[in-house]
């Protein structure tokens, strides 16, 4: 059977919600005719029409904005950032009217915000973000980053399907260069639940999004040393799975976070904050952390290699807290 | 166009605008006593434009009214008690004390939403709805309000510029009362005329005198026939002055007293109220009779709100999420056949004309939403920019 990459799983989650359910619709820029970006959103309008696959003017606010509305009435609308460090431009209606509707007055907003993020492939400062912790901040919204394209199909019905705002990070570094054999039939992924990726006794890395696989990079390089490491892909930041985390530093007490968002308020600081709230006791040396440096996303390839973080800075700072 | 309001229907704007009033002078009251929580956003003066454009909508369209706009909701069928127990931070209130003021709505029976504080959200967001309703087959205008000040915002620009090229069937009031907070309106923008903005998008605009109920009602119903003939949206200035300063705490001592003695002359309940009596549309009775029973709803709804209890402390944890609490569901005026494959399928190509017109390039595209019917091709494009699409 074919294998599926990590963007074709996520065109294929659009295509089969869009048959499913009438209400679905996808909305954005270039998503259209062109089909995306990068084209995630390919064919769509061939099948489903203009009124279903709709392109916009370059208005981030309003694409949010009037996505918000089509879920006011009873839709269940898909709004596309091309590159998701444009969701700045629309953090307003995010915030403040999306995150805020349910809690404020009860109106329930059912719309997926999706787009591409991360670095890796020399974007430079506004095509690289991780923009994902602004909203981690926000209640009211849930945010979904997916490592592997399993995941990214099933998380993205789920998020289709859930009767919130739902911010889908997709990482562009893995689109095409993941793949995997996918079930045939329709599957779904439950929002706010983590997978242990490899089982270790040693220490905890706890990841998310393309690190995940610098994690497991990491992982067996380590394992040639000794030292056996578990690997967690968090695959929901908000909520997130404080249980999994939490059970899997009981067992190895040793706990690294390694995240590609930069490191001053990263979720590494909230985790590492739960873990000494919940399991202090249980812990055998101090929690690290593996994280892009505190500056915005550099271009030259060379700055970029030395902003973000990589297996071999897994591996160094995970052999470092083994022999703690 | 002659306003073709009944008698009956003129007693029902002066019931309405009455009670927008009356309402608002007894929340002073409470202010006065403490008893409103936060801030209290007066619309003295403001009445015939919340009241006249809520009333031209037919039932089953949108509205988002703004902070100063609680005659809208008055006309959509709120009462004085949501309104009061609201401002009360009660847990009688539609927010259950999570909101205050105006902000709340009901999107399932009333098609109201609830504002922000933000100003110029609501325009993408009647957009959408808008685009939401014709998609699922209904007849139905959205509308929304904003003020001068509200009108220098990024989203406003944004919104209506995809609701102009959506044709989407919405009405933006513009709310011009001369002041946004303490800042006049020659200090948001350099138009003379607010409704002028909308030349900018390509969409219509009329200007109306805002303290005039009937010709307020009467632009706002037109402008409703015209953008659910799928012409468009309509952008309705409405002249009017903000009489109070921008909340309760606010004297407004920055406006000029001449321009307040001015606007005086010109209250709208004055003016309507002359009109009925010209026009012999009631008596002295009939004016009693409304105002006693505007006087004993508030008094009711007043009473209501001070013997509702304050929200439980920890309700506060209640409610971010909804959890399987609300059903998503459309309303379908059209067969969902038309809009799923084989029926919607189209060829991914943009069906552009008048390619290289006055040598400026592509120019306007043909396929402007509410005229693509389902499942008819597009015509054939002069341009083909991107042929090749299919899974």
């Amino acid at each position: 059977m074919a294998e599926t990459t990590y963007l074709e799983a996520i065109r294929q989650a659009m295509f089969e919600e869009m048959d499913r359910d009438p209400s679905v619709v996808l909305i954005g820029e270039d998503v259209g005719v062109y089909g995306g970006a990068f084209k995630a959103s390919e064919g769509l309008v061939a099948r489903y029409g203009w009124e279903r696959v709709i392109d916009t003017p370059i208005s981030e606010s309003a694409i949010v904005g009037a996505a918000i509305g089509m879920s006011y009435a009873g839709l269940r609308p898909i709004a596309e950032m091309q590159f998701i460090d444009f969701i700045a431009c629309a953090f307003e209606m995010v915030t403040n009217f999306a995150a805020k509707s349910h809690y404020r007055w009860g109106a329930p907003v059912p719309m997926v915000l999706r787009g591409p993020s991360g670095g890796g492939v020399h974007g430079g400062p506004f095509h690289s973000a991780n923009p994902e912790m602004y909203f981690v901040h926000t209640p009211g919204l849930k945010v979904v980053c997916p490592a592997t394209a399993h995941d990214a199909k099933g998380l993205l019905k789920s998020a289709i399907r859930d009767n919130n705002p739902v911010l889908f990070f997709e990482h562009k570094f893995l689109y095409r260069r993941i793949k995997e054999e996918l079930p045939v039939d329709d599957f779904t992924v439950p929002i706010g639940k983590a997978a242990v990726r490899r089982e270790g006794r040693d220490l905890t890395i706890v990841s998310y999004a393309a690190m995940v696989h610098a994690s497991l990079e990491a992982a067996v390089q380590l394992a040639g040393e000794g030292i056996e490491a578990e690997v967690i892909d968090l695959r929901t930041l908000l909520p997130l799975d404080r249980e999994t985390i939490l059970r899997s530093v009981r067992k190895t007490n040793k706990l690294l976070v390694v995240h590609e968002d930069t490191r001053t308020g990263g979720i590494a600081g909230e985790i590492a904050a739960i873990v000494t709230e919940d399991a202090f006791e249980e812990l055998d040396g101090p929690i690290r952390r593996v994280t892009s440096l505190d500056t915005p996303v550099p271009y030259a390839p060379g700055l970029e290699e030395y902003f973000l973080p990589s297996a071999g800075k897994v591996v160094a700072a995970a052999r470092e807290l083994a022999h703690y | 166009m002659a306003s073709t309001l009944t008698p009956k229907q003129h007693l029902e704007l002066y019931y309405f605008m009455r009670l927008n009033r009356e309402l608002e002078e007894q929340m002073v009251r409470l202010f006065r006593q403490n008893k409103i929580v936060g801030g209290l956003y007066p619309s003295l003066g403001q009445e015939a434009i919340s009241v006249g454009t809520a009333y031209a909508l037919a039932p089953g369209d949108w509205i988002a009214p703004m902070i100063r706009n609680i005659g809208a909701l008055l006309v959509r069928g709120f009462k004085p008690r949501d309104v009061v127990t609201q401002h009360m931070a009660r847990y009688t209130s539609p927010t259950q004390g999570k909101d205050g003021t105006s902000h709340f709505g009901d999107l399932k029976s009333r098609h109201v939403v609830s504002p922000t504080s933000m100003l110029g959200d609501l325009i993408p967001v009647m957009t959408g709805i808008a685009m939401a309703g014709r998609y699922l087959g209904q007849k139905i205008v959205t509308m929304t309000w904003i003020g001068d000040g509200g009108t220098s915002t990024g989203v406003f620009h944004e919104g209506l510029n995809l609701a102009a090229v959506q044709k989407a069937p919405f009405l933006l009031i513009v709310e011009n009362n001369q002041w946004a907070y303490s800042t006049p309106v020659e200090k948001q923008s350099a138009l003379r005329d607010l409704a002028d903005r909308a030349k900018a998008y390509g969409i219509k605009s009329v200007i109306v005198d805002g303290n005039d109920i009937v010709a307020v009602e009467r632009t706002t119903r037109e402008a409703a026939a015209y953008a659910r003939a799928g012409n468009g949206p309509v952008l309705i200035e409405a002249k009017t002055m903000r009489m109070l300063g921008h909340a309760q705490h606010d004297a407004a001592e920055y406006v000029p007293k001449a321009m307040l003695e001015a606007w005086k002359q010109r209250d709208p309940l004055d003016r309507f109220e002359k009109l009925l009596t010209e026009k012999k549309l009631w008596d002295a009775k009939t004016k009693k009779e409304i105002d006693e029973r505007i006087a004993s709803e508030i008094r009711a709804d007043v009473e209501f709100a001070e013997n509702s209890p304050l929200p439980p402390p920890a309700s506060a944890e209640e409610g971010v999420y909804c959890e399987g609490c609300h059903t998503i569901e459309a309303d379908w005026q059209r067969p969902k056949e038309q809009v799923m494959p084989p029926r919607s399928s189209v060829k991914a190509e943009w069906p552009l004309k008048s390619y290289a017109a006055n040598g400026a390039g592509p120019r306007g595209t043909e396929h402007a939403a509410p005229k693509t019917k389902p499942g008819k091709k597009p015509e054939r494009a002069a341009v083909r920019i991107r042929a090749k699409a299919g899974r």
